[in-house]
């Protein structure tokens, strides 16, 4: 019994830092609705840059973790400026998008390998002070909890400013159509602008987390969850960012499970997107989608 | 170019070495030092190069010994050092150099056991003895008769670790953790699969996980559910480290020790799990802490001259230049591959910084492994 509660709350953990990366995934993804491939590459550009001033600058991670956020958000409006502005200047398509973030990514993750060296690279020992709780035979660490948390007040934070703030108000109008926001006076590429810094200070801060929780940084780290970040925001509803958490969470248990019940991590992938091809037949829009309406 | 000259007058020496060459009447006989000219392959760049670097060290350091007291019978190393870059294509590249433009008369390296499955084949075509100082990988010295290594198996270290461990801490039960898609990590996994039956040792459980993979949780937490005395784990060095430290954080007991293969000899180890490493008990081929004279003087000038101790991967590169300077010795020539080759297959109880040490009939290492245990930080020994 208390194995599969042990599992359960492993899943649940894992499932948190996929929901985490896929918040600023879903947000330009179904929200701008631009397949922004470079994610991935800011998430690890987000955790080599706050280990680097922790490491090198000699920064407490506190003072370390905020400006590795923002160092991530201007990734991202650098990453507007120079793949996604010049396109949606000449009105090219969605897809053109799509290849120009491609080559970001390869550039950033070029740029990764050049200054951090191919190398797996970790936290210096003893940088956070991660209790560990025993509950009968039941471990949980501080480390897992914050990381929980932090995923889900963000969720709820994110899901508020969309509702209810100006700039919330007026991504959401730039992502029900983009002219229509521009003759309403709405500055268009201040709010994709504004859409893309968030979006990456979220994958830097999912970069992060998850580097400090697997203690083992590396270039290609974001190659492992690109795939999966994009097929949990499918899962949980495209542009749904409490969708991105539930989705999350949902594929981090069937990996767990997966593991626990097979002995092997060899069929892990597999049968986590086999659960996502199952769902997407029987739901279309996802767990928590709504239908597209707005492209008819 | 043939090099048996006097070094005051080697543009002379070398042009009548040259003409008597051509004329089929060359001798060595009048030629009080000899240089033997051997060629290094070593990763100094690319995934392995934590490994080459130290290599690199080592042998650098038994070359500049050995020609210090070159005026015993005359015979002088001559190193070429080149980078395999950890690739099995440019580690051919550098074969072909050193067989075709430098003439070696022998070649120590590569670095991966990967590299030499491709690169050996060259040398054994041009009868080039090749001494390998790192490769643990299974039918490395099958690729043919010029082929030598120094370093132990995984086949030959597994089983003592296994009965060291056994007779020490009385496990009867264990449970195994292995990565399952890599070529040593799964030869690991073989060897310690047939040491623990053979010592009669039950595994309760077998996990595997994959290159790359970060969260080894859910293998651990069902581990941890079965209370085996130990852990026994075929992993490369940083999933090593991740299932080290994961373990411990998960809540299996100190008591419960990690026993790991060779991709676990690297100080690597200490330094990414910090105090989750302590206890961890690995088998190794080379043992830092030995009195043994040789092995002291070893340590102190490698530490003396590079400002960090050796490793086992320079310890069995500064070795290996010494079972070839012994072998050039019996051979009798500096530069016939051929006698070098039967030279180094009689190899045998010779004294180096490993050990008593000869090479078995199928050209492998033959010494005594021993067993290792993290201890505040450090390999000590645990047994032998």
């Amino acid at each position: 019994m208390s194995v599969l509660v042990q599992q359960l709350i492993n899943g649940f953990f894992i499932g948190s830092v996929y929901g985490l990366f896929a918040i600023g995934y879903t947000l330009v993804f179904g929200v701008l609705d631009i397949l922004n491939l470079a994610h991935a590459a800011v998430f690890t550009l987000g955790g080599l840059t706050a280990l680097w001033l922790v490491a090198t600058g000699g920064l407490s991670i506190w003072v370390a973790f905020p400006l590795a956020v923002l160092f991530s958000g201007a990734l991202g409006l650098l990453l507007d400026r120079i793949a996604f502005a010049p396109l949606r200047r000449r009105a090219a398509s969605n897809l053109s998008g799509l290849i120009s973030s491609i080559a970001m990514a390869i550039i950033f993750e070029s740029a990764a390998l050049g200054i951090f060296g191919a190398r797996t690279v970790r936290f210096p020992q003893g940088l956070l002070v991660n209790r560990v709780w025993h509950f009968e035979s039941v471990t949980v660490t501080s480390l897992q909890v914050e990381i929980v948390l932090s995923a889900l007040v963000l969720m709820l934070a994110l899901t508020a400013c969309l509702r209810y703030t100006r700039t919330g108000k007026a991504i959401r109008a730039v992502a029900e159509s983009e002219r229509t926001a521009r003759l309403l006076g709405i500055n268009v590429d201040g709010v994709i602008a504004v859409t893309f810094f968030v979006s990456s200070a979220l994958g830097g801060a999912a970069g992060i987390l998850y580097g400090l929780y697997f203690d083992a940084l590396a270039p290609d780290m974001g190659r492992s969850i690109e795939l999966k970040g994009l097929a949990v925001i499918i899962l949980g509803g495209m542009g749904s960012i409490p969708g991105a958490i539930l989705g999350g969470i949902a594929f981090g248990l069937s990996e767990v499970l997966t593991v626990a019940l097979t002995g092997t991590s060899n069929l892990r992938d597999a049968v986590a997107f086999s659960v996502l091809l199952v769902i997407l037949i029987l739901r279309p829009t996802g767990l928590l989608g709504r239908g597209r309406v707005r492209e008819a | 170019m043939r090099m048996e000259s006097p070094n005051s007058l080697k543009g002379i020496a070398a042009a009548l070495a040259l003409i008597l060459a051509t004329t089929g009447i060359c001798s060595a006989a009048h030629a009080a030092r000899k240089e033997a000219r051997i060629g290094f392959a070593f990763s100094m760049t690319g995934g392995a190069s934590a490994y080459g670097d130290t290599q690199k060290k080592g042998a650098q350091l038994a070359v500049d010994e050995i020609n210090s007291r070159a005026g015993q019978d005359g015979i002088e190393i001559v190193a070429d050092f080149d980078d395999d870059a950890s690739q099995p294509q440019q580690g051919i590249n550098v074969f072909n150099r050193f067989i075709a433009a430098d003439k070696v008369v022998m070649i120590i390296g590569p670095t991966l056991s990967n590299t030499a499955q491709a690169a050996d084949r060259i040398a054994q075509q041009s009868g080039v003895p090749v001494l390998a100082v790192s490769n643990t990988a299974k039918g490395i010295t099958d690729i043919g008769d010029y082929i030598f290594r120094d370093s132990l198996t995984e086949m030959a270290v597994i089983p003592n670790t296994i009965r060291v461990a056994k007779e020490k801490l009385g496990i009867r039960k264990v449970a195994v953790l292995y990565g399952n898609d890599d070529a040593f990590t799964k030869g690991g996994y073989d060897a310690f699969k047939k040491a623990l039956g053979d010592s009669n040792i039950e595994v309760l459980s077998e996990q595997t996980f994959a290159k790359g993979d970060r969260d080894f949780s859910p293998q651990l937490t069902q581990i941890r559910s079965v209370n085996p005395d130990a852990l026994v784990v075929s992993a490369l060095v940083e999933e090593a480290s991740g299932i080290v430290s994961q373990a411990r954080q998960l809540g299996i007991p100190p008591s419960v020790h990690i026993i790991g293969g060779n991709g676990f000899n690297s100080p690597s180890l200490m330094k990414n799990a910090g105090k989750a490493a302590e206890g961890v008990i690995v088998g190794a081929s080379w043992n830092a802490a030995s009195s043994s004279p040789l092995n002291r003087k070893f340590v102190e000038a490698y530490t003396a001259r590079y400002g960090s101790p050796p490793d086992q991967f320079a310890a069995q590169a500064y070795a290996a230049v010494y079972i070839a300077r012994e072998a050039l010795g019996r051979a009798g020539s500096t530069d016939n591959q051929k006698a070098l080759r039967d030279a180094l297959a009689q190899t045998g109880g010779l004294d180096t910084v490993l050990g008593k040490f000869s090479f078995t009939e199928g050209r492998d290492a033959d010494h005594t492994p021993v067993v290792q245990v993290v201890k505040e930080g450090k390999f000590v020994i645990f047994g032998e």
